[in-house]
């Protein structure tokens, strides 16, 4: 318990900082996730084959190989193609990015693909007579979407974003390899200089169930209120 | 693009996706076992050989296959008194360690994918095979494994994938494996997008051929 304290005689608080790290990680990751969900969504369910085939690329891509694999490439590739664009414009100095940025990125992409087949399969299930009624009501592309396709997609996509949302958290675990301080890489660090390494990673396992166990209530609760009325 | 280390680093890379190869077949066999044993234990009546069955599957699945790896690797070695028994000479290799921590992670997940198969199960089937006077020891054995085993095969097949892909993380303890002489040439040569696509098009290639062959034997033993 003397290594859990606060202060400077345990590693309490650089752990929960290191939680909270986790946590952002996670949120910026969905996030990111997200957005690139909201472009390559669309691209599937296009009518062009052409999108179809650069969406399918990327899902297959991400999904098909190791998430350590891509996170080496934006840790060891991130800071070189932002220098070449930035030379494009005649910047040549050298730039660093942070380790969180080249994090979340990595994450986030990998994520955006399993949210991506997610969205379509949810948009993919919703009863082909709703876009009909929407456009019989004479609502634009605009307001079809929001009014009326997407509380339905909501709905059905939550369960399994949840599972993304898993998995996200877990994954964030493979960015201490770039030496980003979340729970795995202060465990590792508490572990390295306390010669305690079985205490240590068990509590980051415990923090790490904890976090799964709290985010799977609250994904719960929302699933109750997306689902009223059904 | 320098296609000359794309070429020159593809035989190596070849090579560790032997190793990522030998890692995932052995974790996959092993896992199968626990998962099966698990499975078994879940759908018992007694109350705490079921809890401790979905403590196990609780816990590997929610916590990230790194600190299960670390755990097993950096953790047990601690305890003095694993040391002086004959595990020491499996748990001080990196390799034993992988593949422990691998087992019992897809174990886990094998577990919930077999288990969710056998309660699918229709009940006539099982009192069918009731009726026409089989033993339920047989019944389980040639029925309800079975039947078992091709309703999981789509979601057992992901969990291959998955799996593959979890096998990188051996390159977190020293070992060699596609993603660790990937990572090794990355950091000597600084050209990570060349080989991210040759190892990353290895990888995809493995996936190919897994996803293919659980398609075909899906519909070797379809029900129709």
């Amino acid at each position: 318990m003397e290594l859990l304290a606060f202060g400077d005689t345990g590693w309490g608080d650089e752990l929960f900082r290191a939680t909270l790290m986790t946590i952002a990680v996670s949120i910026t990751a969905m996030l990111i996730g997200f957005s690139f969900a909201a472009i390559f969504t669309p691209l599937k369910l296009s009518k062009f084959k052409s999108l179809n085939l650069i969406a399918n690329i990327y899902t297959t891509v991400i999904r098909g190989v190791p998430e350590l694999l891509v996170i080496y490439l934006f840790f060891f590739g991130g800071s070189g193609a932002i220098m070449f664009v930035a030379s494009i414009f005649g910047y040549n100095e050298y730039i660093e990015i942070n380790a969180f940025v080249t994090g979340s990125f990595a994450i986030g992409i990998i994520s955006g693909a399993y949210s991506t087949e997610v969205f379509r399969g949810a948009i993919q299930s919703i009863d082909k007579g709703q876009f009909e009624a929407a456009k019989v009501l004479g609502f634009n592309k605009f307001k079809q979407f929001y009014k009326i396709i997407l509380p339905q997609m909501l709905r059905l996509a939550i369960p399994n974003l949840s599972n993304v949302w898993q998995i996200t958290l877990k994954d964030t675990s493979l960015i201490s390899v770039t030496g980003l301080v979340e729970i795995m890489r202060q465990s590792y660090i508490a572990a390295g200089s306390t010669r305690d390494p079985l205490f240590f990673y068990s509590f980051a396992a415990v923090l790490y169930l904890l976090l799964t166990f709290l985010s799977m209530k609250l994904i719960n609760k929302l699933e109750v209120k997306y689902s009223r009325g059904y | 693009m320098d296609f000359e280390l794309m070429i020159n680093s593809f035989p190596k890379l070849l090579n560790a996706a032997v190793i990522t190869l030998k890692l995932l077949s052995v974790s996959l066999i092993v896992g199968l076992f626990i998962g099966l044993l698990f499975a078994i234990l879940r759908l018992n009546k007694n109350i705490f050989i079921n809890r401790f069955a979905y403590g196990y599957s609780y816990l590997f699945r929610g916590t990230p296959l790194l600190v299960q790896i670390f755990i097993i690797y950096f953790g047990l070695g601690q305890i003095e008194y694993l040391r002086s028994t004959f595990l020491w000479v499996i748990l001080k290799e990196p390799y034993w360690c992988a593949i422990i921590a691998f087992a019992l992670n897809t174990g886990a997940y094998t577990s919930e994918i077999l288990r969710s198969a056998f309660q699918t199960i229709k009940p006539g089937v099982i009192e069918a095979g009731q009726s026409l006077g089989i033993s339920s020891k047989i019944i389980f054995y040639k029925i309800q494994i079975p039947i078992a085993i091709r309703q999981s095969l789509p979601a057992y097949g992901n969990e291959i994938i998955l799996m593959m892909k979890g096998t990188s993380l051996a390159s977190t303890v020293t070992i060699m494996d596609l993603t660790g002489v990937a990572k090794y040439i990355i950091s000597t040569t600084f050209k990570p997008i060349e080989v991210f696509i040759v190892a990353g098009g290895i990888y995809l290639f493995m996936t190919f051929i897994i996803h293919n062959v659980i398609k075909f034997l899906e519909k070797k033993y379809s029900f129709n």
